[in-house]
């Protein structure tokens, strides 16, 4: 028996009024912005609000690629994430080998507490950290340089060291939470693999080159594609607390730049546009790669 | 089986070594620092080891209003965030739970939807402002109400509950309402508490929402008055009321207390609740 629309409508009604917060803030506060976005198409005032501002068309978009800080700033974003992709991708899965192989539970278990601790902590504190460790006067970091000979490098204030502190910190933050799914794919390879490998005299770094990687291939392959598709979601949040005027050629990105320009300076279709454009190559890279990652297995993001 | 400790096992278990040190170095050496005497941190001879301990940097940094405001706001936060945030999950991933809830695809498309896209930082600035939420608490709690992540991983949990259950509570007369309440609740405790640790520590480390929506200095939770301390050395307050004592504590020791007091409840708390962080995890890379 099949219920009308009404009847199901009328059958899960409880159902419907507890789901009713989730959906009302999901459109008050996701989708009622989405729409927000063609203030980027406006000039928008404040006090004018959406009906009372003029239509622009495209002359923030224009504004944008035509500004020299545009091709700065993409070059920023895609690069760090980029670079931490490079290095932050294969960093959790050397680590769940190494655990791996260790033999004693005990010394396991405490690396993977310790390691998981980072993940934990908030921006600000992680942030503030690197701040007093790379002080030029105070830092350990610089003593421990000028002790071996080396002059004091004002980190935080150079260009160039920026991509490396930002991307070695996600690293340091994130490398063990990240190592969680690899181990749990580890548990599900056979051992009896194992044992055959052993007997055709495969030594320790044999079985890992021939057996566990072979294993975890997949999960490999889905973590890759996923966090490819979310390759420019940097955090803004970290990249705007070390950050600063003097490294802005390398360290300031998309958002950084939009709460800069747009929001702080209230130029808000500007930022907006910008908003848009972002969103939108966000959007194609994660529904791309999701596509592939649900075409070669069952799993994808939905 | 018992196996020959070989050479791969040394060095494998040297590296791990290594690298659990790198993790722990950081807070070993901010505590020893906050913990030193002023001659001997001044002298940068400390490094994992306290010298001439004395507790003058925390009493300095605990007798800080802007510190106590910040934890008491945050606390606020915390608490008020987390209660509402979990009620509204689990009533909504309930019924997503339903295999054949009305429009119940529609609903969980759209959730999925704001994963991939967003409005982006000015129009939720803007509309966060219409709503007339800016510079008040409210700020820090409804912006970011309900994340897809966490009411993916409770769908996820409330889908494993057999429908054998649910059937036998409504024959035994329970409303829908009962058998959430009564039979699928007291089952699923513990993504109940993986979810609530996970709104917890977002929200415990929430900057974005302080740094967009609030202006008033009393609102600020900890984490902006820890910026403000360390990274932008706003720290006249504290040198203030550190000078009462007689004795000098360096900024560097200083600095360290704020953001180890800061962290402290996390790392406190970490050592007891870290297997249901690692719950959610696996449940959270299980297909939504």
């Amino acid at each position: 028996m099949k219920l009308s629309i009404l009847g199901q409508i009328k059958r899960d009604r409880i159902f419907l009024l507890l789901l009713a917060p989730t959906m009302i803030f999901y459109i008050m506060f996701r989708y009622v912005p989405m729409f927000g976005i063609t203030i980027s198409f406006m000039d928008y005032n404040l006090f004018k609000g959406i009906a009372g501002s003029p239509w622009v068309g495209l002359k923030y978009y224009r504004m944008f690629f035509e500004n020299p800080d545009a091709r700065i700033i993409i070059k920023n974003t895609v690069l760090l994430g980029f670079y931490k992709l490079l290095f932050g991708f294969p960093a959790p899965i050397v680590l769940a080998l190494m655990l791996n192989e260790v033999r004693s539970m005990l010394f396991k278990r405490f690396v993977q507490t310790v390691s998981y601790m980072p993940y934990f902590l908030s921006i600000v504190v992680v942030a503030s950290m690197i701040d007093m460790f790379l002080s030029p006067s105070t830092g350990w970091l610089n003593h421990a340089l000028q002790s071996m000979g080396f002059p004091a490098v004002n980190f935080l204030q150079e260009p160039g060291w920026f991509r490396t502190i930002f991307v070695s910190s996600e690293i340091w933050q994130q490398v063990g939470w990240g190592s969680i799914i690899y181990l749990a794919a580890v548990t599900t390879i056979d051992p009896q693999l194992y044992e055959a490998a052993r007997m055709d005299g495969a030594g320790r770094l044999k079985q890992i080159w021939h057996v566990t990687l072979p294993g975890l291939a997949t999960t490999v392959a889905i973590m890759f594609l996923m966090q490819v598709g979310q390759i420019l979601e940097i955090s803004f949040e970290k990249v705007f607390l070390l950050s600063n005027a003097a490294t802005y050629d390398t360290s300031d990105i998309i958002s950084t730049y939009v709460y800069r320009i747009g929001l702080l300076q209230g130029n808000f279709s500007y930022g907006a546009a910008i908003d848009l454009f972002m969103g939108v190559i966000g959007f194609a890279l994660v529904y791309v790669s999701n596509r592939i990652s649900r075409r070669f297995s069952e799993t994808s993001l939905w | 089986m018992k196996q020959r400790t070989s050479l791969f096992d040394i060095v494998n278990v040297l590296i791990l070594a290594l690298f659990a040190c790198t993790m722990l170095f950081p807070f070993i050496h901010m505590a020893a620092v906050s913990l030193s005497s002023a001659e001997f941190v001044v002298g940068n001879r400390i490094s994992i080891w306290p010298k001439g301990i004395n507790f003058d940097a925390f009493a300095a940094v605990l007798s800080d209003k802007r510190i106590l405001t910040g934890y008491k706001n945050t606390l606020i936060y915390v608490v008020l965030g987390t209660t509402l945030s979990l009620i509204v999950t689990t009533m909504g991933a309930y019924s997503l739970s339903r295999r054949n809830l009305v429009f119940g695809k529609t609903f969980m498309l759209m959730i999925v939807f704001t994963i991939l896209f967003s409005g982006g930082m000015i129009p939720t600035y803007l509309t966060v402002r219409n709503y007339h939420l800016l510079d008040t608490i409210w700020a820090m709690v409804i912006p970011n109400l309900v994340t897809a992540f966490n009411l993916i991983i409770m769908r996820t949990f409330f889908q494993g509950i057999p429908r054998e259950l649910e059937e036998s509570g409504k024959i035994d007369g329970l409303s829908d309402a009962g058998i959430l309440t009564r039979i699928v609740l007291p089952l699923s405790k513990p993504v109940l508490l993986t979810v609530m640790l996970f709104y917890a520590v977002q929200i415990w480390g929430n900057f974005f929402s302080a740094l967009l929506y609030l202006r008033n200095a009393d609102l600020y939770p900890l984490q902006v008055i820890i910026r403000n301390i360390v990274m932008m050395g706003v720290i006249s307050d504290i040198t203030v009321s550190s000078a009462l004592g007689d004795k000098k504590v360096v900024l560097e020791s200083l600095k360290y207390a704020v953001i180890l007091v800061g962290t402290l409840p996390i790392l406190l708390f970490y050592p007891f609740i870290q297997k249901h962080f690692i719950k959610g995890a696996m449940m959270g890379s299980v297909k939504g």
